[in-house]
């Protein structure tokens, strides 16, 4: 799948493959036309994604290809153990969560689901947890905190899901239950947004001692075409709506809401799995190994301190 | 034209008594009620119990005994974290728009006060500012409030009435439901006692914040209380909502709020849950 402001960068990749796997008799004749191609493709490449508009990013945010949290589990942990189920109501496979070992540091994961396919997003309703999945988080966080282990967190979803059942099971408190929770916890958190940080949906299990965020990953207090179906009444203004809401990256860096961003290879993470998991995995233990050197009190109260300061007025 | 000019005669020959003035029509049941009535029930209408909207100052004055009102906080207002602006202007001017009708600088009124002579602190969000929206300076004044209750060892109120986070303030906004919701763990952490009152409406951001954390959520009669929008559910799932969908009776009936109050019931409802607890 080609984004729209990516195309003829994917025409040029596929007329490359074409060539480079040519069964062709002049195959060998075709390498100075690959070199001179591959030339052009790294100029283009580097054009294309170092100006992305807010609504580009959004786009590579939420492309089919990016990685996704079995990915990083596959590709971060040597072991990981999942644990289901809130103990209250079901197991919601919007999140999930488990024990994790990362080289020689265990950690509770946890993290959206979203699928890779349409039988999988139906799944994992495409990443939007009910209630029972903050629930199960939570659960999986306290028993962290119990424990010793501190919490890594992966963010990427569209939101909270909004249905019917939702509400009936508390979708609000759910939520609500989590931020109140997670302020106090007595334990490391790191949270990594790799791709949508989708309002109060990605909150639920974002509330952190390092938020860390992946170079084209977004993160918003509304999608931008619910704010742009709002604020502008025309959902077809969303890039407007994606700019004027700062939701990129390098506008969370700045804001102070985002301590550290994490670069992705050049054409998105989408065009190298490998490379984005080892930059995400280092990023995680340089942020673990520096929290846990903090007594449990200090990383209480500074948690506070930093969620208190975040605002001007 | 001369039907015109002749109802034009007639207005001017009204009598001195504008018996507009004088009726305030329900926006539930269109009953004509006399306004002074309307006012004295506290907008409550005595046909069918509709309970219409109050002012922070409203509010106040219903919960607190006269005069008793110390207002925190004062200096804390808006900002514009994202310079922003939408198709119809700059967030800054809307905000201008705001202050000029409510004559307050933000969204929620903090202070200290006396409920039945017992010390509490009451924070009250007011829909006309911008909806009740939680903005950075809303979320100061609510932290302010509960670090002040912490403290002083007072009891928190927060009576909430908003549609949510402030967009105009993006991923700031988003922020202040962990900070206010870090308050909260910190007055339970302090054993202070914190009651959450939700009228209409509290929903998104604020639901999903310190209103749905309460030690003791309560809520008025027939108030909207939910997270996602009616609208916004309805186009996911393709299907009809009940009628009762989202009321405080039907987030009752879910285990979510511990009692709906009457509003003319509600100091003294929160008075013995004070007394109840101890508090002087």
């Amino acid at each position: 799948m080609a984004l729209e402001f990516e195309k003829s960068l994917v025409e040029m990749e596929e007329k490359l493959s074409a060539l480079t796997n040519s069964s062709d008799e002049r195959r060998p004749q075709f390498d100075t036309e690959i070199a001179e191609l591959k030339k052009q493709m790294k100029v283009l490449m580097k054009d294309t994604y170092s100006n992305l508009s807010p609504w580009d990013t959004v786009q590579v945010a939420r492309h089919a290809e990016r990685p996704l949290i079995r990915d990083y589990i596959a590709g971060m942990c040597n072991e990981f153990i999942e644990l289901h189920g809130d103990r209250c109501f079901g197991d919601d496979l919007g999140i999930i969560g488990g024990f994790a070992t990362m080289e020689t540091r265990r950690v509770m994961l946890i993290g959206h689901q979203k699928g890779k396919n349409v039988d999988e997003n139906v799944k994992y309703n495409f990443g939007m947890a009910n209630p029972e999945g903050y629930r199960k988080a939570l659960r999986l966080m306290k028993l962290a905190e119990r424990y010793g282990l501190p919490i890594v967190s992966l963010i990427d979803t569209p939101g909270a899901y909004p249905g019917l059942e939702a509400e009936a099971r508390g979708q609000a408190e759910a939520i609500a239950r989590n931020l109140t929770e997670m302020s106090r916890l007595e334990t490391p958190i790191v949270v990594v947004v790799t791709g949508e940080g989708g309002s109060g949906g990605a909150l639920g299990i974002g509330v952190g001692d390092a938020i860390l965020m992946l170079a084209n990953a977004v993160y918003s207090v509304i999608s931008p075409e619910g704010c742009a179906s709002i604020l502008w009444r025309d959902g077809a203004k969303a890039p407007e709506a994606a700019a004027a809401l700062k939701i990129t990256a390098p506008s969370l860096l700045e804001l102070g809401i985002v301590d550290e961003v994490i670069p992705e290879p050049q054409g998105g993470a989408h065009r190298n799995h490998t490379e984005t998991l080892q930059n995400v995995k280092k990023a995680i233990l340089k942020h673990l190994g520096l929290l846990s050197k903090l007594s449990r009190r200090k990383l209480v109260d500074r948690r506070f301190a930093k969620y208190a300061a975040i605002g001007k007025f | 034209m001369g039907w015109f000019s002749l109802s034009k005669k007639r207005a001017d020959a009204q009598p001195k008594v504008r018996t507009e003035d004088m009726w305030t029509v329900c926006p539930s049941c269109n009953a004509h009620i006399f306004k002074e009535e309307w006012q004295k029930a506290n907008k409550v209408c005595s046909q069918c119990g509709f309970h219409d909207r109050l002012s922070s100052r409203e509010r106040i004055d219903l919960l607190l005994d006269a005069g008793s009102f110390h207002e925190l906080a004062r200096e804390v207002g808006t900002s514009d974290p994202l310079a922003f602006e939408d198709a119809k202007g700059k967030y800054v001017e809307r905000v201008e728009e705001a202050k000029k009708t409510t004559g307050m600088k933000e969204a929620v009124v903090a202070g200290r006060g006396k409920m039945d002579g017992r010390r509490v602190v009451l924070a009250v969000m007011d829909f006309r500012f911008m909806g009740g929206s939680l903005g950075s300076g809303t979320g100061e004044r609510i932290l302010r409030a509960m670090t002040f209750a912490v403290k002083q060892k007072m009891p928190c109120i927060v009576v909430s009435a908003s549609g949510g986070a402030r967009m105009h303030e993006g991923i700031v906004s988003l922020m202040q439901m962990v900070k206010t919701c870090a308050g909260v763990a910190r007055l339970n952490e302090a054993k202070v006692p914190y009651i959450s009152v939700m009228t209409h409406p509290t929903t998104g951001g604020v639901s999903a914040s310190f209103a749905m954390v309460g030690d003791v959520n309560i809520s008025e009669p027939g108030a909207l209380i939910g997270f996602a929008g009616r609208r916004v559910i309805e186009q996911t799932i393709k299907q009809k909502l009940p009628d009762d969908f989202q009321t405080a009776e039907y987030v009752l009936n879910h285990g979510f709020i511990d009692r709906i109050v009457h509003r003319n019931e509600m100091k003294s409802f929160i008075v013995s849950v004070l007394r109840y607890w101890g508090v002087k």
